[in-house]
């Protein structure tokens, strides 16, 4: 089992160096850099020469775009990455891995309340539809969730804004805290109110844009497993449907269910792109929005490795778990 | 008699084509066959459990009425009225606004303050029969603009899973059919593309694109969907490799083997036929995914440039970053767009759907 980990982990490296490599590319064909902006006021009133551009451009690493440059300013990139130096955000005037980690924390409290709700409507859901195969309920469960699946974040974003924020006014439009408001610096409880009422809306868009696909998962693999034999015999044992479902199909449609869900779990570090910037909540996907809007390129080529780095190991977390749940796969 | 029967026996076909639906079994015994019986090839079953379902119905309903609206619309717009997605309407219509208050003054009486400012307006317009859902912020019509904005998404959707399948087939299909080395390479580059993050790469690309001076800005979204391509054929690869090293074990292809036929025949006239029924279906389901990818782009303001409709950028217009006004005085600029994605992709998970357990039953779900 060491064995296969130790394999696992050198291939994710693998891929990594594979996926830096191209991020890198990318990110340095980008034309606009932030640093050109930033300058060109001073370029054109003469107080910065074209030569100052280039010799601050050159303390970045940015300044040759030549294939040989890149690969040379991506070497001393690769270098400072493995020992944890990503750099320094032009945009946030601090190092790229204090931003992620300043932000992502937001992001992850978003995503995780609303990837808890997910599991506790969706599974009971998917299981009841299974269960009542081709029943009204299922027709109906099985079509809100493909509804669910097919909104755009920003239009379902749009419409709850409307009607909750401007029609009724229950909820606040955009923000994580009223801004009108100052807080006295020991109320940590009216301010954790005031931030879960901000939060409202964003996680009521991430909940119904992520129950349908988890719902239709366990509705399939709940399928699956109450067609099978065993199934069979634990009715004609004379079990109760409630002990069938259960006890016997239940336990067995976790397997999937578990290593699919743990192996989702580094990702809602990620935050949501749209999800955030639609409602302004400063997580590190609304962070990493406006920082490539603007060219800041060691900031992209952060989140973006970041990004990478969470879906290897969510890769890994979940074959790993596949191992742990179900005894009968030996993994070499 | 005893001739006769030799003679049939002889030439059994002929016997067949004489007595139609009649025939002898074993024992003499004539047998007419059931009326109701038909011969049906692979591809009139899968039609019919198709059309069985009410969902796949529905949904073959719901994307034929898109393709109409927005390939067929913009067509009888032009040829009836002769504008198109462009044409600015100056419709006058006057907004008056009034404020009111009331004061003390100093000298004990309340003054009531009343005010009524009027202003004209051409943008903007309300509904009306000659523009079904208005004029937006910048006078073109409301209804149009959606047709040539799903115009664009229909057109993009295909192309890119069209060019996804072809590299995901090609790459996918090498992969299963060789082994060894090749497989192994072709996985980790799949593995690497994998993992990279869609949307923070297509901004970083789109920015690119948009720098590139050659590339005039309406064609920008159409290079932009190239790299889309490039994203997304991982999940294409993965599926043909899969399918294809079960399939290269199974005895057909031991037959196919002894024939001596090149591997290229062997993989794209025995295998990949195969594969066909999962990839149409994963075909389907994706176009309804690159929709929503195109959208959000759009939605971005990195699809297709302004003056020009897509569904994403009528949305937002409803930005509340902009300005509240649109989104809360003006639903008839955003939401008609919204709804028709909803239809599109809601159309292409449903056809997906049932095209999947139309092709195989056993894979109802």
């Amino acid at each position: 089992m060491w064995k296969y980990i130790r394999k696992r982990i050198l291939l994710g490296i693998i891929i990594l160096i594979g996926v830096s490599m191209l991020i890198y590319m990318l990110s340095m064909l980008m034309p606009t850099d932030y640093i050109d902006r930033q300058t060109a006021a001073a370029v054109q009133n003469g107080s910065m020469t074209q030569a100052d551009v280039t010799r601050l451009k050159e303390l970045y690493g940015l300044a040759d775009k030549s294939f040989f440059g890149i690969i040379k300013s991506y070497s001393t990139w690769l270098t400072g990455a493995f020992t944890g130096d990503l750099g320094f955000s032009f945009l946030y005037g601090k190092p790229v891995s204090d931003v992620i980690s300043e932000y992502m924390w937001t992001s992850f409290t978003l995503a995780f309340i609303a990837f808890i709700l997910e599991i506790v409507i969706s599974i009971p859901m998917g299981i009841r539809a299974a269960v009542n195969q081709y029943s009204g309920y299922d027709y109906t469960v099985s079509v809100l969730a493909m509804i669910g699946t097919a909104l755009p974040s920003f239009f379902l974003a749009a419409l709850l804004m409307n009607v909750f924020c401007i029609q009724l006014g229950w909820f606040p439009l955009q923000g994580l805290t009223t801004a009108t408001k100052i807080f006295a610096a020991d109320a940590h409880l009216e301010i954790f109110l005031d931030k879960a009422w901000h939060l409202v809306l964003p996680i009521t868009v991430l909940v119904l844009l992520g129950v349908g696909g988890l719902m239709r998962f366990t509705r399939t693999n709940m399928l699956e497993v109450m067609n099978s034999d065993y199934i069979r015999t634990a009715r004609a044992k004379g079990l109760s449907e409630h002990t069938v479902v259960y006890k016997h199909a239940f336990r067995n449609t976790l397997i999937p269910l578990v290593t699919t869900l743990s192996g989702a779990l580094p990702g809602l570090f990620g935050g949501a792109m749209i999800t955030e910037t639609v409602f302004a909540v400063p997580g590190i996907g609304y962070i990493a929005l406006r920082a490539t809007m603007q060219g800041d390129i060691p900031f992209i080529m952060g989140y973006n490795m970041f990004l990478a780095i969470l879906t290897v190991v969510g890769m890994l977390i979940s074959d790993l778990m596949y191992m742990v749940v179900d005894p009968r796969v030996k993994l070499k | 008699m005893k001739e006769n029967r030799k003679e049939s026996g002889a030439n059994p076909r002929a016997e067949k084509q004489k007595k139609g639906s009649k025939y002898t079994d074993v024992s003499g015994a004539e047998i007419i066959q059931d009326e109701n019986f038909h011969v049906m090839s692979p591809g009139r079953m899968v039609a019919k459990r198709f059309f069985r379902s009410k969902l796949s119905v529905v949904g073959l309903a719901m994307i034929i009425f898109v393709f109409v609206f927005s390939f067929v619309g913009p067509i009888i717009v032009n040829a009836t009225w002769g504008y198109g997605e462009t044409q600015v309407f100056k419709i006058e219509r006057i907004s008056s606004m009034v404020t009111t208050a009331s004061f003390e003054a100093a000298d004990g009486k309340t003054y009531n303050y009343y005010d009524e400012s009027q202003s004209h307006i051409y943008f903007k317009a309300p509904l009306s029969w000659d523009h079904w859902l208005g004029t937006d912020t910048s006078g073109f019509d409301i209804f149009v603009r959606l047709m040539y904005g799903g115009r664009i998404s229909l057109t993009i959707s295909f192309l890119v899973i069209f060019l996804e399948t072809v590299l995901g087939v090609f790459f996918g299909g090498i992969a299963g059919y060789f082994g060894k080395w090749v497989d192994q390479l072709i996985m980790r580059i799949v593995d690497i593309f994998f993992c990279l993050p869609g949307l923070p790469i297509l901004l970083i690309l789109s920015a690119t694109i948009a720098s590139i001076e050659a590339i005039p800005a309406e064609h920008r979204i159409y290079y932009l969907m190239g790299c889309l391509t490039l994203i997304g054929w991982s999940g294409t690869a993965r599926l043909v490799r899969g399918q294809i090293l079960m399939l290269r074990e199974q005895e057909y292809m031991m037959a196919a083997e002894t024939t001596g036929i090149p591997a290229r025949k062997k993989i794209f006239k025995h295998l990949i036929p195969n594969v066909m029924p999962q990839l149409i279906v994963t075909m389907t389901l994706g176009l309804g995914g690159v929709i929503l990818y195109e959208s959000t782009l759009s939605y971005l303001g990195l699809g297709v440039p302004f003056p020009r409709a897509a569904w994403g950028s009528m949305i937002a217009l409803a930005d509340p970053s902009k300005g509240q006004e649109i989104l809360a005085n003006y639903p008839n600029m955003w939401v008609p767009a919204g709804v028709l994605i909803i239809i599109t992709v809601l159309g292409f998970s449903f056809i997906g759907d049932g095209l999947r357990d139309a092709f195989d039953p056993r894979m109802k779900r």
